[in-house]
């Protein structure tokens, strides 16, 4: 039974989640772009939100780059770097505990005003709010590894970790048998960052997608539609 | 050369009695919508007064428009294309809704429900944002309406630079105003340059400013690009909107809304043809008191062959050829030179223009110690200072403003002549350079003001904007998801959903 609950949540749904968010994605993108903005909230309360949106914004596109560097980057990389094991881990504790707080505090400050502000909370959508609430649990299941990752210097789970994220994304078989001895806080870690995925074309998220980086490449300033 | 054609509006401030109705039935046509209840496409401002949103005419604070650099180039005010991106988690130069105003709405319901009471019941006010009861209601879209609040606080109207404003606090040299405003539909226009996404663009073939629904994604950077604070981010669905010039009604040669219900007739519409090649060179231009002159400049004339076959060549109808050359707009900004830009120290070339208001002569002139100049009263002697004037409509230039006050006084003081003692001077019309047949043909448009005179729109050829085939048995208006509203009646079960509940009646 443990096997089958192991294989269903860490072979299984990585797939349904991924699906999800790639190709909800898409047909939001294509049905309903009306919908697809960023939400912000900035214009009701700006009180809490300068320095929250911010830390918040800065410390999670961190993690994020982080979390797809340490997790994608085939080993081979490392070793041919003459990065060891450890060193690695250690490196992603010190980022990973830096951009942690920073986002800590930034989103305890959104957090507290979405909950607590009769104006966000009565504008919001409980979608905003699920969603706010899944990455505040999220961080702190992070956050909360960082001690356990400390007590084993040498990066095993680390690398099991890493392993694991290789084989699903690359679609090769046995990927949940490698988890099946990881601590729990990292497979609860490993749950609400799935379904982060999961929910993601259903919420604001979506405009991620849409970061508007090609703006510094526009060829002077003005957008003339012609005829 | 690259002629463009916009359709262009003139208001003639002398004229507005300041009644709201374009507001009011703009408001009912486009914002009455939750989200955007705080939002005015059109509002009327009583001057001096810091407006609304509170104090928007001071970039200082705002960073609305556009800054000229050192090396002569323009750059939002905001700053560049990195400094843009880097406010985009927060954007420090964002108005809060308090800014404008919290909407609210009364508890009607109060007044039906109530028990016998000694008193009347009453309808107390309720946030629209929050749903919660609201103890003092603490701005409305028209806060200042008719110098309502004390001098203090409207004092900080930033038109007041330059002049001696502490006299105008005293009742009895106070003057006032009214300024309605609308988007500018610049010909270069911040807030297009400040979107990130790309979502607002400028129609080469009408000039309306646009924000495209779907591109949006509520970066927000144009509601603090944009200097006159006519973007508004509806916080419901997220997405900024703005004045739309009734494009609608334009296409099919009808005027805007505001316009067409203007009680005071001040409104005109019509087409002006520009050369876009050089807008970049007149926004540029070094000095600020020379950005009116440098706006005219690149207005083309309509009646110059020259203008005309280019005009053709980039594809611009005949029919808006002809507008042109009937265009009220061009007549009163350029031919008579009556009309001025809003603010042309922001930069962004505003295609909304105003003709200056006269005013009351003041005491001293009553009493017979008239500043004469000439044959009619010198427009020194005008309640308004020409200097807050010149600083609403020409970046400080006065002598502009004192030509088009004289031009409007001497029209008056000649038709006055010929109505009254049946012969108009001409010595009030040489004094200000017009002939007979140019005060008549500005008493026709400004005074008479026919609406045939006033709107002058060609209809929109759609079928040179779009593959208009395409448009033949389409759905018309949407929600982008073809002609399906995206959206059903049915539940999943094929149970009825509740109706959505209109505006404000959750709290009754």
């Amino acid at each position: 039974m443990a096997n089958y609950l192991n294989q269903l949540l860490f072979g299984y749904y990585p797939y349904v989640a991924l699906s999800v968010f790639l190709l909800g994605s898409l047909i939001r993108f294509d049905r309903d772009q009306y919908s697809w903005r960023s939400g912000s909230s900035q214009m009701l309360r700006r009180r809490q939100l300068v320095w929250g949106s911010n830390l918040f914004h800065v410390g999670i596109l961190l993690l994020l780059a982080g979390h797809v560097v340490g997790l994608l980057t085939p080993h081979a990389v490392y070793t041919a770097l003459g990065l060891t094991e450890g060193a690695k881990q250690m490196l992603a504790i010190i980022a990973g505990g830096v951009f942690g707080v920073v986002c800590f505090i930034g989103m305890t400050m959104l957090l507290y005003r979405r909950l607590f502000d009769p104006r966000i909370r009565n504008t919001g959508s409980a979608m905003d709010t699920t969603i706010l609430l899944l990455l505040y649990a999220q961080l702190i299941l992070g956050l909360a590894t960082l001690p356990i990752s400390l007590q084993h210097s040498d990066g095993s789970t680390m690398v099991i970790l890493a392993e694991w994220a290789q084989r699903i994304v690359t679609f090769r078989g046995g990927a949940a048998e490698l988890l099946i001895d990881a601590p729990w806080i990292f497979k609860a870690h490993i749950l609400g960052g799935l379904t982060v995925f999961l929910l993601f074309p259903f919420s604001r998220l979506v405009h991620i997608w849409s970061a508007p980086v090609w703006y510094l490449g526009r060829k002077g300033y003005q957008i003339v539609r012609t005829r | 050369m690259k002629v463009r054609a916009q359709i262009a509006m003139v208001l003639n401030l002398d004229k507005c009695i300041g009644c709201h109705t374009c507001s009011v039935t703009c408001k009912n046509v486009w914002t009455s919508r939750e989200g955007m209840e705080y939002a005015w496409f059109n509002n009327v401002e009583t001057k001096p007064g810091i407006g609304y949103p509170k104090d928007y005419e001071n970039q200082e604070r705002w960073k609305g428009g556009w800054e000229r650099t050192s090396d002569g180039r323009l750059r939002p005010r905001m700053g560049g294309k990195p400094a843009v991106l880097a406010k985009i988690f927060a954007n420090p130069h964002l108005p809060e809704i308090d800014d404008y105003y919290e909407p609210f709405t009364f508890d009607y319901r109060t007044l039906h429900t109530a028990g016998d009471a000694k008193t009347p019941p009453t309808a107390r006010p309720r946030s629209l944002i929050s749903g919660e009861r609201m103890e003092k209601i603490q701005g409305g879209p028209n806060w200042e309406e008719i110098l309502g609040g004390e001098f203090a606080k409207r004092g900080r109207d930033v038109n007041f630079e330059g002049v001696q404003k502490e006299i105008y606090g005293a009742f009895e040299n106070t003057f006032m105003m009214y300024l309605p405003r609308l988007c500018e539909h610049c010909l270069n226009p911040t807030c297009v340059a400040a979107c990130p996404s790309g979502a607002i663009y400028k129609r080469a073939e009408d000039g309306v400013v646009l924000i495209d629904q779907e591109k949006c994604r509520g970066w927000r950077m144009c509601v603090s690009a944009c200097p006159y604070k006519k973007i508004y981010y509806n916080w419901r669905t997220g997405k900024s909107e703005k004045c739309i010039l009734c494009y609608p009604r334009l296409e099919v040669g009808q005027p805007t809304v505001c316009s067409e219900t203007c009680v005071g007739r001040i409104r005109y519409l019509g087409v002006m043809l520009y050369d876009a090649d050089r807008i970049g060179e007149a926004a540029s231009i070094e000095a600020e008191t020379d950005l009116y002159e440098s706006q005219l400049d690149i207005f083309l004339d309509p009646d110059d062959p020259e203008v005309i076959a280019a005009a053709r060549a980039e594809g611009v109808p005949e029919a808006w050829l002809e507008a042109a050359r009937r265009s009220p707009v061009y007549r009163m900004a350029v031919d008579w030179r009556v009309a001025f830009p809003l603010h042309p120290e922001f930069r962004t070339l505003p295609m909304v223009w105003y003709v200056p208001p006269l005013s009351p002569i003041q005491q001293a002139a009553e009493l017979g110690a008239i500043e004469r100049d000439g044959a009619i009263p010198d427009v020194a002697s005008l309640r308004i200072p020409v200097k807050y004037l010149a600083n609403l409509l020409t970046a400080g230039a006065e002598a502009p403003v004192v030509a088009a006050l004289r031009k409007l006084l001497a029209m008056r003081a000649f038709m006055r002549g010929r109505t009254v003692d049946g012969a108009g001077d001409p010595a009030v019309l040489s004094a200000v350079g017009l002939t007979e047949g140019e005060v008549e043909a500005m008493y026709h448009l400004m005074a008479i003001a026919n609406y045939e005179d006033r709107f002058v729109i060609p209809t929109t050829h759609r079928e040179q904007a779009d593959d208009a085939f395409d448009l033949r048995g389409g759905c018309g208006f949407s929600w982008g998801k073809g002609c399906s509203t995206g959206t059903t009646d049915m539940g999943l079960f094929g149970g009825r959903k509740p109706p959505v509940t209109p505006q404000g009646a959750k709290d009754t």
